[in-house]
């Protein structure tokens, strides 16, 4: 039987092994649906590697793909600390995506000094907008943000194909339901030539710095905190829980809306509807590999890009289906979930039956 | 009590149980034995071990050494398998957890059956078990009506149906855990004067109780735990309360003693106050604190004193009446507003209302006062002003912690309830709400936070301590009123009143006369 | 005014709010059950499109249609399993490890699909279910079209909803099972074990979710298609709440649901030409959220929803 003994302080090495671990151990459960589909288990790895890190390109296009998932995994991060539970990030981040095309396709003219803030801005205010709806109907009358964060994806995600089909619509682009290209004033600048590598990563590792400034070191921070560890004592304490919820609430959609500005901003340039490969969902994934920790984040969005974009390189040469990227980044989050038992508790093989110690 | 049970057959044998958490023994090597028909009290203070013993003895623990044996109905004992709450029903043990373990959504009659039948069985038979049930009332006297709910059930109530599951069972041996606690001077005697009857029928029947007084009164043998191992297993008849209370504190006890003072002004005043709903809801409830006095509010639980506390810490709103702070109304009042203009909560459940348990211990000592320019400017929080003013509260409240950067949670009952006490008290509030503030608590933990709420009283702090318990109301206070169904009585001077008009009063009779 | 008479009048139209409900109200019941042992199973969405490629695919290899449904059923109680091991014994966020089960059941069917018809366009088709053509019944005026001329699914998926209400209410596992959704400790209490029930809930009401998925690609359609459940497990979830945890309310609570997107699909052909057609996708999930607002103030949630329950722990 086991038997598990809730632990006091643990060491921050201790932290990073344990979820070190489930990283590995997802990756190596991977083997078996590989193995399934007929691969050769090291070769599939190899190009994975390969795909991931084998060139300055590979390298370039995992960090490109690393943004997005740095700011949605943020997002889920912070909400996730206040025990707001978003799940709908990636609809907030088509938010982000359309405000930014409303407002840099044209809308207003200008020097990039003034349009690019102006993107930026428009995009978080827009993901944050969608978030505040869902925390309201929490914090007002009780209704569970869970369903209607996840519900909200598939609205947003068909109203974004509606202003496509309508009046989002890129009169020059041959029929295609996408929208007018944002203009190269308010377009994120390139970090390197030839690369599509862009400013939204410096946007994505500022944002990390600022949340983890923000959970440590303010207010803001510490009644976030002590909202997601018991809202009961926060509230007899009184800090206002209502008002930390609609902050966090803003905060995570805003940050979930900058990754709509990157790809569009940074990326696309334009927008369509399947902007997004289900970075919103991939961001939960990241936040809790990261251990909720707004630098892990960064890490654990590496590790989730490579796999994507090594993945799509192996699939690429050699047929299998790039779900198994999905497969893998799904087995990461069930993994640290396990792994995560190690941390809050002593696992102790005994001949008892599990009875928790509980403080007299 | 007299009568003790001579050559009866032996019900239950406890033989050597060692438990351990941890770096903590909670019992070293206890052994006990039960006759049939026998009452034994099991007494020790809270933290004894006593009700880990009960646990290991249902099957919740497993003990690390010794054994449970029970008399299986044939006379020889046989060894219970551990760790199965299954297999102590089946052997005749039935227990009532002093937090009951009922579902609230069902009847009483489906609490009582649930677990009796095979799951695989395709109908729940409802009726046989209700004609057992009513012969079972008519004979012991415990009356419930078995199609209620159970969140529509008196705490009284909700403990008889806990019984009636043992009865049901046809339990040979009945462990209650602290059965009192909740209830009235008068349901307790009632409890006492039922248990007696089964006994007489044969039952063997372990109460764990921290009251001498019922120890004395009720039960034939006594067993005392004192820091998890035994002390003492004597006849009730050869003992009294002064050497039992040696025997369970293992010294002897200094009672807290509050000096006489004159009541101030009025301090705190409530006026006509609806609040809640429910049963927990307040009905027109009038209070006047004077500053320099404790009022004691007394009732048993689920009477509207959660109501009360909440509406007073700020976090219930009132539907009518007023709030008053020395003569200046209070409006739209929320937790904030009430720490601020001076109001110290002491929460009824430390662990869930009072720490946030994954943040250290100097965090919960500023989370009331975190918006405070000592803690912060601009937003920003000043971490060596938290730091520092944590240490000299550690210190000056003896708060028991690794450091000041140890997460709450790790800390013991008594340390968290100090963290409380420390912050709330140290911003010298005027007034202080204390709820249930010593439940749980050791006897030197306890003594230590009665100390605290009189100094504050002695400072001129009005105190209103809110608890279930009689004798710490009844030392402490200097005016007591009590509280049924929503209803605050008057508050008369505790000199003039005794537990059995108290009781009286906690049961909803009007005690006119006891004034 | 008159054509949404005509429409609300037409046996067809509640035909099709019937069919259009079916996948919901296996999903509403396995949701309900699973909740009303304490347990949330955001896994739901997952555990769709699992049931319904594995069924799918089962009878595409031969396994007949009924085959089919079995292999739903059980692809449904694995991935109910794995649910329930990481929340009950391991008292992991039912949260987290729900969605975690969604991303890993929804890439795992996608991924084996994949795998097994890497080159094919068009997605092969099977024999799928069809309506019962019952002699008599099927022939009364209204009621006959309506009710009598489903597929056998759907009758499946009304047995159910009064099979569940049976044991709920009249069997001393439903005993069990309500009771352990409200204070586990009393069913410890009573020599039953927590996790066992809790884990055997999990992976019933999971299987039975699993059948809605079924109904999609074995009855509905007769394909499997990427993103085909589209977000009904979600809504599923909403309409629990909704139904205030009862099997019947439930039953009607998707049957409000088929309708009314039954309506709005004929009343598109209506006035398509004015109105965008998002507007009228949209409707269902905004459906779902006005529901759970409308009941968000008086839902009775099952007290030990989402609490882990550990033992000797009171």
């Amino acid at each position: 039987m086991i038997r598990f003994e809730p632990r006091g302080p643990v060491p921050v090495s201790r932290v990073l092994s344990v979820l070190v671990a489930a990283a590995v151990a997802a990756l190596l459960l991977a083997a078996i649906p590989m193995a399934f589909a007929g691969l050769s288990v090291f070769g599939a790895y190899g190009l994975m590697v390969k795909g991931a890190f084998g060139s300055m390109f590979a390298f370039t296009e995992m960090l490109t793909r690393a943004t997005p998932l740095i700011l949605t995994g943020l997002a889920a991060a912070v909400a996730f600390r206040a025990k707001l539970w978003n799940i709908g990030a990636e609809g907030q981040l088509y938010a982000g995506a359309m405000a930014a095309v409303a407002v840099g396709t044209g809308a207003f003219g200008g020097p990039s000094l003034f349009l690019i803030p102006l993107v930026i801005l428009a995009g978080a205010l827009a993901g944050g907008l969608v978030m505040l709806g869902p925390t309201l109907l929490k914090t007002r009358l009780g209704v569970d943000e869970v369903v209607t964060t996840l519900l909200l994806n598939f609205i947003i995600l068909l109203f974004v194909q509606m202003m496509l089909e309508g009046p989002m619509k890129d009169p020059m682009g041959m029929g295609w339901p996408q929208s007018e290209p944002i203009l190269d004033e308010a377009a994120l600048p390139k970090l390197m030539a030839r690369m599509r590598i862009h400013w939204g990563l410096i946007i994505a590792l500022v944002a990390s710095l600022g949340v983890y400034f923000m959970l440590k070191r303010t207010v803001w921070g510490f009644e976030i905190r002590a909202v997601g560890e018991n809202a009961a004592a926060a509230r007899h304490s009184g800090i206002p829980v209502t008002a930390t919820f609609v902050r966090v609430g803003l905060i995570s959609g805003a940050l979930a809306g900058l990754a709509g500005v990157g790809e569009v901003a940074g990326l696309k340039g334009y927008l369509t509807a399947d902007l997004s490969p289900g970075f919103g969902y991939s961001g939960i994934v990241v936040a809790m590999l990261a251990g909720l920790s707004p630098v892990g984040v960064i890490i654990a969005a590496l590790f989730i890009a490579s796999i994507f974009v090594g993945a799509d390189s192996m699939s690429r040469a050699t047929g299998v289906s790039n779900y198994l990227a999905d497969l893998m980044v799904a087995m990461s989050l069930l993994c640290v979930l396990v792994a995560g038992l190690f941390l809050r508790f002593k696992i102790r093989l005994v001949g008892a039956p599990a009875a928790k110690e509980t403080a007299k | 009590m007299t009568a003790p049970v001579q050559e009866a057959a032996l019900a239950l044998r406890l033989d050597g149980i060692t438990k351990r958490f941890g770096a903590l023994t909670a019992n070293g090597d206890v052994s006990l034995d039960l006759r049939s028909g026998e009452i034994l009290a099991l007494l020790g203070e809270n933290g004894a071990g006593k009700t880990t013993l009960m646990n290991i003895l249902f099957g919740h623990y497993v003990a690390d050494e010794g054994q449970v044996l029970v008399n299986s109905g044939n006379g020889s004992l046989t060894e219970l398998e551990p760790g199965s709450p299954h297999a102590a029903l089946e052997a005749g043990i039935g227990m009532v957890h002093q937090h009951f373990t009922l579902a609230e959504n069902l009847s009483a009659l489906d609490n009582i059956l649930l677990g009796t039948q095979s799951l695989a069985t395709l109908s729940t038979a409802r009726a046989p078990a209700r004609a057992k049930l009513e012969d079972l009332m008519a004979r012991s006297g415990l009356t419930v009506s078995l199609d209620a709910r159970i969140s529509q059930l008196s705490v009284g109530e909700k403990q008889r149906v806990e019984i009636l599951k043992a009865l049901y069972r046809d339990a040979r041996v009945l462990v209650l855990d602290e059965p009192t606690a909740v209830l009235t001077p008068q349901e307790s005697e009632t409890l006492f004067a039922t248990l007696k009857t089964l006994a007489d029928d044969g039952l063997g029947i372990i109460f764990i109780s921290h009251k001498l007084a019922e120890v004395i009164a009720s039960s034939h043998r006594v067993a005392v735990l004192r820091g998890g191992c035994k002390v003492a297993d004597l006849p009730t008849a050869s003992c009294d309360q002064r050497k039992l209370a040696e025997l369970m504190v293992g010294h002897e006890i200094v009672e807290t003693i509050r000096t006489e003072k004159e009541a101030g002004r009025s301090l705190f005043v409530l006026k006509r106050i609806f609040a809640g709903q429910g049963r927990d809801a307040l009905q027109d409830v009038d209070l006047d604190l004077k500053s320099g006095e404790i009022l004691g509010i007394a009732g048993v639980s689920g009477n509207g004193q959660t109501t009360f506390a909440k509406v007073i810490s700020g976090l219930e709103p009132i539907v009518s009446g007023e709030m008053l702070l020395e003569d200046q109304p209070l409006t739209h009042v929320d937790a904030r507003k009430m720490i601020d203009i001076g109001l110290a909560r002491i929460p009824e459940d430390r662990h869930h209302d009072g720490i946030v348990g994954a943040m250290s211990v100097s965090e919960n000592l500023a989370i009331e006062s975190i918006r405070k320019p000592e803690n912060q400017s601009f937003g920003l929080l000043r971490f060596a002003a938290i730091r520092e003013r944590a240490r000299s509260l550690i210190k000056a409240y003896d708060i028991r912690c690794q450091s000041e950067d140890s997460p709450a949670r790790l800390l013991s009952g008594g340390n968290i309830q100090k963290i409380v006490l420390a912050r709330t008290l140290e911003t010298m509030p005027k007034v202080v709400l204390a709820a249930q503030p010593s439940r749980g608590l050791d006897v030197g933990a306890t003594s230590d936070v009665h100390k605290r709420l009189l100094a504050a009283r002695d400072r001129g702090a009005g105190v209103i301590l809110i608890s279930e318990d009689l004798d710490e109301l009844m030392r402490l206070s200097d005016r007591i009123a009590v509280i049924h169904r929503g209803k605050l009585s008057e508050a008369n001077p505790t000199e003039m009143l005794d537990r059995s008009t108290l009781g009286l009063r906690m049961a909803g009779h009007d005690g006119e006369e006891a004034a | 005014m008159i054509e949404i008479l005509d429409i609300l009048l037409s046996a067809n139209f509640w035909a099709a709010a019937l069919r259009i409900a079916t996948p919901l109200i296996f999903g509403v019941i396995g949701a309900l059950i699973c909740e009303r042992a304490g347990v949330l199973n955001l896994g739901i969405e997952g555990i769709f499109t699992a049931g319904a490629m594995a069924g799918w695919m089962a009878v595409w290899l031969g396994a007949g249609l009924w085959g089919g449904v079995f292999v739903a059923a059980c692809a449904g109680a694995l991935f109910g399993l794995i649910h329930a091991i990481l929340t009950v014994p391991l008292g992991l966020s039912q949260h987290v490890s729900g969605i975690g089960v969604t991303l890993f059941a929804t890439s795992l069917s996608y991924f084996i699909y994949r795998t097994a018809l890497p080159d094919v366009s068009s997605p092969p088709r099977i024999d799928a279910f069809q309506p019962l053509d019952i002699p008599v019944l099927s022939e009364l005026p209204f009621i006959g079209p309506a009710l009598f001329q489903q597929t056998p699914l759907t009758f499946l998926a009304l047995f159910l909803v009064v099979a569940t209400a049976y044991v709920l209410y009249r069997t001393p596992l439903g005993l069990a099972i309500r009771a352990v959704g409200d204070n586990p400790s009393a069913v410890e209490s009573q020599g039953l074990s927590v996790y066992a029930i809790r884990i055997g809930t999990v992976v019933a009401g999971s299987a039975i979710m699993a059948l809605g998925g079924a109904f999609l690609t074995m009855s509905a359609f007769d394909a499997f298609f990427f993103g085909m459940v589209n977000g009904r497990g979600w809504i599923c979830i909403a309409l629990t709440v909704f139904a205030s945890w009862r099997p019947g309310k439930a039953l009607i609570g998707a049957l409000l649901f088929g309708a009314f997107d039954a309506f709005q699909v004929r009343l598109q052909t209506e006035v398509g030409s004015f109105i965008p057609g998002q507007i009228f996708l949209m409707m269902p999930y905004l459906f779902s959220i006005a529901a759970l607002i409308v009941v968000a103030r008086r839902a009775d949630y099952p007290r030990a929803l989402l609490v882990p329950y550990f033992r000797g722990q009171r």
